[in-house]
Order: C-alpha cells, then sequence, then structure tokens
C-alpha cells in the first residue's frame, strides 16, 4: 500500500507581480508518496527548479507563489499546507520533514564555519532538548552514514573534496530524519565515477530509512535508472508523469520522446540520436495551445491553439498521465 | 603563515618605498631651506644637528646621491630625524612623540569604533533591505560626502562654545600636566569628545553603505538558501551565516582605505587644534618646517602599515580559507 | 572611502546555483545608456550638470566681484547679498559661484588624469601577467596604503603658490591606485574568457584585444573609478586650500572655508559664512556617490531593490519579498477539506528493480 507524502495541487509560481510577472510553474499537480523516487526532469528553464523551490517557499525575491497549495502528511497527524504555514511554522516544519540538496556542492556549505558547527546547528535549532554530547554523537553518525570518517568533523568545506562536500550535505539532510528529501541536481558537479558512488550510497540509505526523493536533473537517462517514477517538465508545466520503466520503454509525449532520444542506451537496440529541434520556450512570451508545438515533429490542428491538460491517455495505459492531443480522444476536448 | 609573511614583506617593502620617497622629496625643494636657519642661528644649533639636516636635504654637494642615500638611512635607523624648525631646537623624533598619543587615541580609536558601529548598523540595513532602514540611506550617503574638518566647524559652531560642556579646542585643559591622574584623564576625555563625534559621524555612512551592500550580495549566496531550509532562526541565518560572509570582504576594504581615512581625520585635528599629528603637520606647513613634515609623513605611513597588518591578521582569523590547512 | 560592490563582487568566488531567470531578460535588455534610467544615477547626472553649468557661466553671472570689497562688512544673508558677506564687505555668494569653476575644474582633471594611469596600469598588469604584473601591482598597492593626503599635502606645500592644474595633476598622479587595483582583478577575468581566448587563438594583436575586447567590458568600473576619483580630487584640493597651502588669492570653496576659519567666523556667529560652501561640496559629493551607485547597481543586479519588496495580496494583506520566505499571494484556507489519498498503487515490477 502506498501512501501519499507530499500532494502538490494547482501550484502557480511566478517571478514578479501584475503585468511584469513571469509564470515559472504553471498549474501543476503532482504527488510524491512515502518512500519512492520521484524524478523530475526537463530543459533548464522548464520550471523544475522553481518548482522545487516553491514548494518548499525557499525561491529567492522576485519569486512568489501566486496560489496553489502542497499539502504535507505526516506518518501520524493531520496533513498540513506548507502555503498556509507562518515564518515561524515553517521554519520549525524545514529540514524536520522536508530537507534539500542543493545542486552546487561548492557554495551550499559556509565557507568559514567547520562542518561540525553546519550539522550541529541544525540539531540544535530542532531539538533544543538534546545534550550536546548527544548531539555531537549524532552528528559523528551521520557523517559515518555518507562514509566520512568522523576526524573530518573539524574540517572547514574548503578542505573537503566536491564529492565529500556532496555527502557531507546529504549526512545533514538527514540529520532530523525528514520524510521527504528534495534533490536539485546533487551529482551535477561531480565527475562520472563520484556520481555513480553517490547515487548507489543514496539509493541504499533509502532503502534503510524510507525517506521519498523529489529528484530533479536534466539528465534523464539517470531518472530512468535511479527513480521510481518520472514527470517530465516543459515550459512550467508537468508534460507527462509515468513509472520509470514504461516512460522509458514508451514515452507518450513527444518531448519524452525527443528527451529520451537525446542520449545513447545502454541496452537493448540501438536508437538514432535526434535531440530536439529548436529551443526552449520563452517563459515571457509562451505559444498559445500546446507550449511544444513549435518543436514537435507531430503536432496537429488542436495543438497551436487548445492547452492539453494532464491527464490519463485515452488508449490504454494505467498509472500514467500525459497532456498531449496524440493521447487525448478529441471527444474530451 | 605564508599568507601573513607574504603581507609583512609587502609592508617592508612599502614602508621602504615611503622611506625613499621621503628621501627625494626635499631634494625637490627649489633653493636652500636650511641654510637661512643655520646661519639665523648661528652659534645656537650644534655642529651634530647641522650635520644631520645637511643629510636630510642633501646639502653635501660633494656626496653623490648613492652616498646621500645611505646617510640618510644610517641616520634614520638611529631614530635621528632631523631638527624641527618651528620647535626649534627640539628634534623632530620629539615632536612626534609627544603628539603621537593623541592621534593613537582619537583616530585609533574612532575609526575602529566607526568601523565597528557602521558594519553593525550595514548588517541591519542589508537584511531588512526594502524596509523602512532603505529609507535612510540618502541621509548617509549626503552625510558621507561632508568634509570631516566643515563638519568638525559646524559642531563646534552648535555645541561649543562659551560655558559649552564641549571645549572647542585643545587636547586638555590649559595649565594641566599631561599624566595619567584623575585631573588630566578626564579633561582629556571631554575634549576628545566632540572631534571623536565628528570623526564618527561622517566616517560611519560609507562603513553602512558598504556592509549593507555585501549583506545584499551575500543573501543570494547558496549557503544562505540552505541556512533558510535548514530552519535555523532568523537571527542565526543573519549574523552567523550572512554577516560573518559579508564582513571578510568588508574588513580587507576597512584595511585598503586605511590610508583615505587617516588622511581625512587628521584635518578633524586641525579644527579642534587637538594636539595630534595632523594638527602638528598643519603647523608645520604654515611655518615651512620641512623635516617635521617629513617625519610626520613617515611616521603616519608606518603607522598605516602597522594599522594594515593588524587587519590582515583580523582578516586572517575570520577566514579559514587563508589559513594554511 | 566606502567600497564599491562592483569591486568586491569578483573576491566572492561563485554566483548563486539559483541564479534567477529574471535576470536574463534584463541582461538582454542591456545598453550603454540605459543606467540613466535608474534613479539615483539621474539625480545625481542633474545636479552634475547644474554645477557644471556654474563652472562656465559662474563668473559671468555673478552679482559682485568676489574679492571686491565693500563697507557692508560681516552681513548676514539678505536680498543684496544672498549669502552675506565676509569681514571685508566681500559677497559670498559671488565667491561660491566663481569657486564652482576651480573645483570642477580640478576635479575632472585629476579624474581624467587618474583614471587613464589607472587604465595604463591595471589593465595592462591584468592582461600581461606574469612578472609584469607582479611589478605593476606592487606598485599600485603601494601607492594605495601611502595616506595620499598626507603626500598631496607635502608636495603642494614644497611647490610656491600651486596653480588649479598642478593641483590637480599632483592629486592626480597620487590617486590612481584604487582604480588600477579594481581594473587589475576585472582584466584577469575577463582574459580567462572564452571569446578572449579564442581572439587570442586566432591571432589577434594584443593591442586590438585589449582594445575591442576587454575595454568595452570595463566600461562601468572605469567610470564608477572616475567618479571615485573625481570624488576625492574635490574633497583633496578643497582640503588644500582650507588650510591655505595652495593659492589663496583664486577662489574656491575651500579658500572661502580658509577665510572663515582664519577670522573665527564661528566665534562671531558668522555661520553664512561657511555653511553654503560645506553645503555646496556636500551636494556634489552625494551627486557623485549618486551616480556610483546607479553605476553599481547597473552592473551587478542584485543590489537593485527593485521597487518596492511589498505586495498587496489579492486578500487585501501585504506581504514582503524576502530571502527564505517565499511569499504566497493566494494562501490556501487555514482548515482544508480532506482530500481523498491518491489510490494508484503501484505493482512490485513497477518500483526501481523494473527497469532493468
Amino acid at each position: 500500500m502506498t501512501q501519499t507524502v507530499l500532494e502538490i495541487t494547482g501550484l502557480n509560481v511566478d517571478y514578479g507581480v501584475g503585468d511584469q510577472a513571469v509564470r515559472a510553474v504553471r498549474d501543476v499537480d503532482l504527488t510524491l508518496r512515502r518512500g519512492e523516487v520521484l524524478g523530475l526532469a526537463g530543459e533548464s528553464g522548464s520550471g523544475k527548479s522553481t518548482l522545487a523551490y516553491g514548494i518548499t517557499r525557499l525561491l529567492p525575491p522576485p519569486g512568489v507563489i501566486r496560489s496553489g497549495s502542497v499539502r504535507y502528511h505526516p506518518v501520524d497527524g493531520d496533513p498540513v499546507d506548507v502555503m498556509a504555514l507562518t515564518p515561524a511554522e515553517l521554519r520549525r516544519f524545514r529540514w524536520a520533514e522536508t530537507s534539500i540538496v542543493f545542486q552546487g556542492a561548492m557554495n551550499s556549505l559556509n565557507p568559514v564555519h567547520r562542518i561540525s558547527t553546519q550539522l550541529l546547528d541544525v540539531i540544535k535549532a530542532h531539538e533544543p532538548d538534546m545534550s550536546a554530547p548527544a548531539r555531537l554523537a549524532r552528528a559523528r553518525e551521520l557523517l559515518k552514514l555518507v562514509g566520512i570518517s568522523a576526524d573530518r568533523m573539524d574540517s572547514y568545506p574548503h578542505q573537503l573534496s566536491g564529492g565529500m562536500r556532496q555527502r557531507v550535505m546529504i549526512g545533514m539532510a538527514l540529520a532530523l530524519e525528514p520524510q521527504i528529501v528534495i534533490m536539485d541536481e546533487p551529482t551535477t558537479a561531480l565527475d562520472v565515477v563520484m556520481q555513480r558512488q553517490i547515487l548507489g550510497q543514496l539509493a541504499e540509505l533509502r532503502e534503510r530509512l524510507g525517506f521519498a526523493v523529489l529528484f530533479i536533473t536534466h539528465d534523464l537517462s539517470l531518472l530512468v535508472e535511479f527513480s521510481d517514477r518520472i514527470a517530465i517538465m516543459y515550459g512550467g508545466r508537468i508534460v507527462e508523469e509515468a513509472p520509470a520503466a514504461q516512460l522509458y520503454r514508451a514515452a507518450l509525449h513527444p518531448y519524452t520522446e525527443g528527451l529520451l532520444h537525446s542520449f545513447p542506451a545502454l541496452r537493448g537496440p540501438r536508437r538514432a540520436l535526434t535531440g530536439i529541434p529548436g529551443s526552449p520556450p520563452d517563459l515571457r512570451a509562451m505559444p498559445p495551445g500546446c507550449a511544444f508545438h513549435p518543436r514537435c515533429p507531430r503536432a496537429f490542428t488542436p495543438c497551436d491553439n487548445e492547452l492539453p491538460v494532464l491527464g490519463a491517455p485515452a488508449d490504454d495505459h494505467p498509472g500514467r498521465s500525459v497532456a498531449c492531443w496524440l493521447h487525448r480522444s478529441l471527444e474530451s476536448r | 603563515m605564508r599568507f601573513l609573511l607574504q603581507r609583512v614583506a609587502f609592508y617592508l617593502f612599502t614602508a621602504w618605498a615611503a622611506i625613499t620617497l621621503n628621501f627625494f622629496i626635499p631634494r625637490m625643494i627649489p633653493g636652500d631651506p636650511v641654510q637661512s636657519l643655520i646661519s639665523r642661528n648661528q652659534g645656537r644649533i650644534s655642529a651634530d644637528a647641522i650635520e644631520s639636516l645637511r643629510v636630510l636635504f642633501g646639502l653635501d654637494e660633494n656626496e653623490s646621491v648613492w652616498e646621500q642615500y645611505v646617510d640618510y638611512w644610517k641616520q634614520l635607523l638611529q631614530g635621528d630625524l632631523g631638527l624641527s624648525f618651528t620647535f626649534f631646537p627640539a628634534p623632530v623624533s620629539t615632536v612626534i612623540g609627544d603628539s603621537l598619543p593623541w592621534t593613537v587615541g582619537l583616530v585609533g580609536i574612532t575609526t575602529i569604533v566607526s568601523f565597528l558601529l557602521g558594519t553593525a548598523l550595514g548588517v541591519g540595513a542589508g537584511w531588512r533591505r526594502g524596509s523602512w532602514v532603505d529609507a535612510l540611506l540618502p541621509a548617509t550617503t549626503f552625510l558621507s560626502s561632508i568634509p570631516y574638518f566643515w563638519l568638525g566647524l559646524v559642531a563646534i559652531a552648535v555645541f561649543a562654545g562659551p560655558g559649552s560642556f564641549f571645549p572647542s579646542s585643545g587636547g586638555y585643559e590649559p595649565g594641566l600636566v599631561p599624566a595619567f591622574d584623575q585631573y588630566f584623564i578626564p579633561s582629556a576625555i571631554q575634549h576628545s569628545l566632540l572631534p571623536a563625534a565628528t570623526i564618527l559621524v561622517s566616517s560611519m555612512s560609507g562603513w553602512i553603505l558598504s556592509m549593507r551592500n555585501m549583506m545584499v550580495t551575500v543573501s543570494s549566496e547558496d549557503y544562505i538558501t540552505v541556512a533558510h531550509a535548514k530552519g535555523l532562526s532568523e537571527r542565526r541565518v543573519a549574523l552567523s551565516y550572512a554577516a560573518r560572509n559579508a564582513l571578510l570582504p568588508n574588513v580587507s576594504g576597512f584595511a585598503l582605505s586605511l590610508g583615505f581615512i587617516v588622511g581625512g581625520t587628521l584635518l578633524v585635528e586641525i579644527v579642534f587644534s587637538y594636539p595630534g599629528l595632523g594638527y602638528q603637520l598643519f603647523q608645520a606647513v604654515g611655518s615651512k618646517d620641512y623635516p617635521l613634515m617629513q617625519g610626520i609623513f613617515l611616521i603616519i605611513t608606518i603607522s598605516v602599515l602597522v594599522a594594515n597588518l593588524l587587519a590582515d591578521v583580523a582578516y586572517l582569523l575570520l577566514d579559514p580559507r587563508t589559513r594554511k590547512s | 572611502m566606502a567600497i564599491s560592490p562592483s569591486s568586491i563582487e569578483q573576491v566572492i568566488p561563485g554566483q548563486g546555483a539559483m541564479a534567477q531567470p529574471s535576470a536574463t531578460p534584463s541582461r538582454a535588455k542591456r545598453r550603454p545608456f540605459r543606467f540613466v534610467a535608474n534613479a539615483k544615477a539621474a539625480t545625481g547626472l542633474v545636479i552634475l550638470a547644474v554645477y557644471v553649468l556654474f563652472a562656465i557661466i559662474g563668473p559671468w553671472v555673478a552679482p559682485y566681484d568676489p574679492s571686491a570689497r565693500s563697507s557692508d562688512i560681516l552681513q548676514g544673508p539678505s536680498a543684496k547679498h544672498w549669502f552675506g558677506t565676509t569681514h571685508l564687505g566681500q559677497d559670498i555668494f559671488s565667491q561660491i559661484l566663481v569657486g564652482t569653476r576651480s573645483v570642477v575644474v580640478v576635479g575632472l582633471l585629476a579624474g581624467v588624469v587618474a583614471t587613464i594611469l589607472s587604465i595604463l596600469i591595471g589593465v595592462t598588469a591584468g592582461y600581461l601577467a606574469g612578472v609584469a604584473d607582479e611589478g605593476l601591482s606592487a606598485l599600485s598597492n603601494v601607492f594605495l596604503v601611502i595616506p595620499a593626503l598626507p603626500l598631496i599635502i607635502i608636495i603642494t606645500s614644497i611647490v610656491e603658490r600651486a596653480s588649479d592644474t598642478l593641483v590637480a595633476l599632483i592629486i592626480g598622479l597620487t590617486s590612481w591606485a584604487w582604480g588600477a587595483r579594481v581594473l587589475r582583478a576585472q582584466t584577469l577575468s575577463l582574459r580567462r574568457r572564452d571569446y578572449v581566448e579564442a581572439a587570442r587563438a586566432s591571432g589577434e594583436r594584443t593591442w586590438r584585444i585589449i582594445l575591442f575586447e576587454i575595454l568595452p567590458n570595463l566600461t562601468a568600473i572605469i567610470a564608477s573609478g572616475f567618479v571615485g576619483t573625481v570624488i576625492f580630487a574635490v574633497m583633496s584640493e578643497i582640503t588644500l586650500a582650507f588650510i591655505g597651502i595652495s593659492s589663496i588669492t583664486s577662489w574656491n570653496w575651500g579658500t572661502i572655508l580658509f577665510w572663515a576659519q582664519g577670522q573665527q567666523a564661528l566665534a562671531q556667529g558668522a555661520w553664512w559664512w561657511f555653511v553654503p560652501a560645506g553645503l555646496a561640496i556636500a551636494l556634489l559629493g552625494t551627486a557623485l556617490a549618486l551616480i556610483n551607485f546607479g553605476i553599481d547597481e547597473f552592473v551587478s543586479p542584485r543590489l537593485r531593490s527593485g521597487g518596492s519588496t511589498r505586495i498587496r495580496t489579492a486578500s487585501g494583506h501585504t506581504v514582503r519579498m524576502r530571502v527564505g520566505f517565499t511569499p504566497v499571494l493566494n494562501p490556501p484556507a487555514v482548515a482544508p477539506p480532506p482530500v481523498p489519498v491518491d489510490a494508484v498503487v503501484l505493482s512490485s515490477t513497477d518500483r526501481k528493480g523494473g527497469s532493468r
């Protein structure tokens, strides 16, 4: 039985307000289940990072959340809506329930404080009653968890390698045993060997601790291997969502198809590498209808003026949804 | 340690450059500034003193520039800066020795207080960007554009005067003997209040502005977002994460602009007739007392270099990246 | 002297990973004179223009000869003498007007000299690297830490009765170091950019690369350094005149203050003698500082206050935009209706192992 842990409905995120607003995330509905890895992929500018920072309300100005709800379901207790929390409630909620591993391991750690200080302060902020030795023991345990020896506790960030820094960040993300860990391109800055190592470790930790992961990347090949389900974003909207294996085997949206043909298959028959012609849409001047239609090889009549909504495809694909006229019986319009 | 040694080497080089500059400047003076003094005081001036002035001004025609330079260094290393014209026959080193503590006390302390206070206010202004604090920025800009000495004049006109608590000039009550006792210390403090306030008001706004801008810049760094994501208290994010990092460039800026600041603050001494180096320089300029001018320039430069070194040590303690791992 | 943020930007490595999409469109729109639209820069430029106008026409429109004595001795402001008179009955308003030219000329001339020197030394050092760079950097660092004002005072006092031009030259020759340092750092980072590397690889001549690839990208920093030097030069010139080193026969605002101080204007309560000159200096300084703020905000968009950070939401209350807490314009009702949990169950083959 899979339970929902995070439920995003009708989320709209803008940069700026009024006429100048750039709509970066549009009407997103997405559900994260307890303990799963949900992959979120798309080109840069598709709104995937904005979505991640939007649901945690960490977007810097001029980012604003125009509307929508992000409901968190704790293991026991009533669901809370992150969008309705006061700053004080939000501070208590953060890291204890959802933690984040950021893109740049280089810049995520405060350069002037020791690793230990940065591990301890988050524990102290959320569990003020814990004794100092207990906090220290917990911090050591966290480093051990990600395979870093405890004598690195007193190092400064600049004394660690990129991979070690990112592992420290992962260890820190697990400090309060959150239900959700959001990962924004956590391995992009690392070399391939280090990338493998960290992903392997992450999969193992998830088995053990049972947290759910929202994994954001532009590298769809990584997601196919690593995640349970995958959502594809284009122009601020989710255009397709499916179990990873199914998405890889048979993509429904032409954009997903294009993404899949942008990297070579490791197994199975060879595919032609085609890529996607054209460039990502300008968020301030979106084409009418389906945002992808100017680049779509299979665009037809309704695509250039009517927006396809995300829904179950007309052809029988249980557990999947897609926003494309190709997979919608025309009567449903 | 390596960092510090590099800095020390650089400061030694700068000191050498300043001393060499000081050697050449008097040689550009048209005519013979010393001869008249010597002839005027024939008999009252010792042979040693004459010799030292000749070295200082390069009057020995039959010595090469290099020999003059070597002699100059020899003399300097003995602490001999020549004789002051104004305070004849007191040596320059004595005159400077008397006025240096006043400048260190007034300019030194107020510069540090101004930096600390301005930085603290800048942290507040930068963190609460977009709040009412921003409305004060134009006012601080205006304040930082006022010349120090003019603000001093206004301060005297407004606050000092007959019967006022604030004396308008001097470093202590006339008639008192400088000593660390219960009469002299309070009087010295009372005399320093108005000049100190003048320096504070006009120099602090620069630090407020630069620290505010650094806070704004640092606020968009990733580790600040991480700190927020960690659910740390507002105070902790603002101080331990944002301000702590924003402070670093401000400290190096402090070190670099010390030369500018000290130059400006010395003028406050002139306005208040405060018995420090700035006032002494003013008097030396007025009476064409070249040895005293040069001596003061040398001492100010070396003081600024020492202050720079101290700022470097502070930076070293603040930024783990400059420490050797 | 405040530090310009554009010069500090280089101290902080890396941009935030959360580069805001809004920064991209604004960069695309960047045009050379767009920063004039910046309110701060525009205000500063207008005030500066007024000063320059007075510098040109001042001596012609001044109601009196600034040195002419009259019987109106030490009088307060009146219709006849707007800013009052001195102990010799000279008209202070005329002295301010006539003195503007000297201040503006010295400021601009010293600014030009220092800027040219800082470009020559800073850009060369940054581009050439190696021994030449070390030598030139050491030179500018030495000039940076040696207190400039005392040095200027001493040099000027040796030169008897220095003219405005000479004062400007002395100030310009001693105050280029800050600009050189900032330019060197920026050139160093530009040198490693792809397009410069490409130009070098294709055998472009060094002077052409510096002139056409590097200098255009330094415009804002050069402008900011120029304005900064003008501020410093104006203050220095006025200081020199105030302590009576430079020529006291030609009028500038420092000369006015010199006489005011010398004649005990304060003790006599003649506030009008020194207040106008001080305000004129402060206003000019503010105008120049505002221009520099405009340049800084132009160079690093993060500093832009971007208008109000308060937004009015649909429900009528105001929220503040700030880092760390993204505002929600239409917050959901606090007590939400129960929503059925999504009941789609994945079969075990759909889970991770299924992709193999």
